[in-house]
């Protein structure tokens, strides 16, 4: 191995370019079943009495893992999520997930809230029936479907036909400030 | 003699598992519906038989009759000088047979069709079949709405008592087809199709879907029972009544798992909080022969493995993973098997 200092740098670089791809395809073994006691609580307040507590994760674990993204769209349909969302998240009975308007938030832990916690006006409450590494990966795919991941994660074919663009070549869409929750009627 | 004794197995061992499983033969009716398919199936074969052969004795006898050279002269190919013999009687026999034979096709096919239309349906069995991507949904229907009832995957029918299915899919294209009792029928989405047949003989009778819907179509099985009219009301009372609710500690947790976790987001259970129509009503899953669409056999082993690995067993199916401890699941399955 005589290779020039210069020839030596690029194979280096290449291969550091190379190592984020790692995590991309990491396929994590099945988790520990859920146990029925309570984890800790998503609080959407600061604010709490005596000591602070931890609040659930906020940000999520498998927001780069094209795996984790490509089972949330299977779970979107699995769980019946394109029921009211629409087959690629175009909005039926429930408002649509591929828009740039966000109701209760654009980050993971809002999407989160949103699965587990229910929203008024018809989103049900699916905490404790989902187990947690299938929310985040339902999270990922939310979030992949206005085009908020990186498109070397974002899930680029389906099990069924599908009209639409692939999720991985969405543009993104810029989250616009203010979207309000709908009015109880 | 003893040489011969493999060669002899597998037909023995093919004959014996035949026995045993349920029919899927269109060639062994078991209804007047499939019977009068039978018969046009076999007058087709027996007009395409006699026209090969027919054909085929032509040919031999064109060959046989051809003038021959010897081995030292090239055979003379140049055109007939004088024309063929009796070749417009020929020709114009052969024209006659084909339209008289297609003639007697057309008209048993359509007496067939009239025939098919023609069977009595008074006292029928109403029931709405849904296909899905990859199982099936039954309703029998009734007037008096009480006795509505769903199942899937598992239908019952009483014999000599005609059925008339009304068929749908809410996805893509499925069709039904359970050939002993009758030919196939597409289920288009949107659109309701009808098919009425009637078993004339007992027996368990396989089905399947017959046009590629997806990933699992080979996976998209289902049986019919039909047996004697009381044996099938007694089954259909059965299938009426809720899921009893008085349970043993063990299946009272299982019935607390089944309700926290993802199957009551999906399924039914008549008499419990579980009311999801997404997947298969369970009210009654003990009491069927197979799992998953005719894939497992129904036992503890195969309930746990379609529980908690479904996508190994039928990869892709709808079916989400559901993460269970070992206390869980054997509670579960304890629940389970209490739902007959």
């Amino acid at each position: 191995m005589n290779l020039p200092f210069v020839q030596r740098l690029c194979a280096c670089v290449v291969l550091l370019a190379l190592l984020p791809g790692c995590y991309r395809e990491q396929r994590p073994l099945p988790g520990a079943p859920a146990t029925a006691s309570p984890t800790d609580p998503l609080r959407l307040s600061g604010l709490q009495p005596g000591e602070p507590r931890a609040s659930a994760t906020a940000s999520n674990p498998f927001e780069e893992n094209a795996y984790a993204a490509s089972q949330g769209k299977r779970l979107f349909k699995q769980y019946n999520c394109a029921g009211c969302h629409g087959g690629g998240g175009g909005g039926g009975m429930g408002p649509p997930l591929m828009d740039d308007k966000w109701i209760y938030g654009q980050d993971s832990a809002n999407i989160y809230a949103t699965i587990v916690q229910g929203r008024p006006n018809g989103m049900p409450s699916f905490g404790g029936h989902i187990p947690e590494e299938q929310l985040w990966q339902l999270v990922a795919y939310v979030r992949s479907l206005s085009g908020q991941l990186s498109s070397a994660v974002a899930p680029a074919r389906g099990d069924s036909l599908s009209p639409g663009k692939a999720e991985q070549r969405r543009e993104k869409e810029e989250p616009k400030e203010g979207g309000q929750p709908q009015q109880a009627q | 003699m003893t040489m011969k004794a493999p060669f002899f197995l597998p037909f023995l061992l093919h004959a014996a598992t035949a026995a045993a499983a349920p029919s899927q033969n269109a060639l062994r009716p078991a209804g007047i519906q499939a019977e009068r398919i039978h018969d046009l199936w076999l007058l087709t074969v027996a007009i395409c038989s006699l026209v090969f052969v027919a054909v085929l004795v032509a040919l031999l006898l064109a060959l046989w009759r051809s003038g021959r050279s010897d081995a030292t002269t090239a055979p003379d190919v140049a055109s007939l000088a004088a024309p063929e013999p009796k070749l417009k009687r020929s020709v114009l026999l052969a024209v006659g047979a084909s339209i008289a034979l297609l003639f007697v096709l057309i008209v048993a096919d359509f007496q067939t069709d009239r025939l098919l239309g023609r069977m009595p349906l008074s006292d029928a069995v109403h029931i709405e079949v849904t296909a899905h991507q990859w199982w099936w949904e039954a309703r029998y229907n009734d007037p008096e709405p009480g006795k509505i009832f769903n199942t899937a995957n598992e239908l019952h029918i009483p014999v000599g008592r005609p059925v008339i299915m009304t068929l749908k899919s809410s996805d893509v294209i499925h069709t039904f087809w359970l050939p002993n009792l009758h030919g196939k029928k597409d289920m288009i989405p949107g659109r309701t199709s009808l098919i009425r047949l009637r078993a004339d003989q007992a027996g368990t009778y396989r089905g399947q879907c017959a046009e590629f819907c997806g990933l699992e179509h080979a996976m998209m099985a289902f049986l019919v029972t039909a047996e004697p009219n009381d044996r099938y009301e007694a089954w259909a009372d059965a299938q009426r009544r809720e899921a009893s609710n008085v349970l043993s500690a063990r299946e009272s947790r299982g019935r607390q798992v089944f309700m926290e976790r993802s199957c009551v987001m999906c399924h039914t259970v008549q008499g419990s909080g579980a009311n999801a129509v997404f997947g298969p009503d369970l009210t009654h899953v003990a009491s069927r022969q197979t799992l998953a669409s005719g894939v497992l056999p129904n036992n503890r082993q195969q309930m746990a493995a379609w529980v908690t690995q479904p996508q190994k067993v039928k990869p892709g199916t709808n079916m989400p993973a559901t993460a269970l401890s070992g206390e869980e699941l054997e509670a579960l399955l304890d629940y389970l098997g209490t739902l007959k």
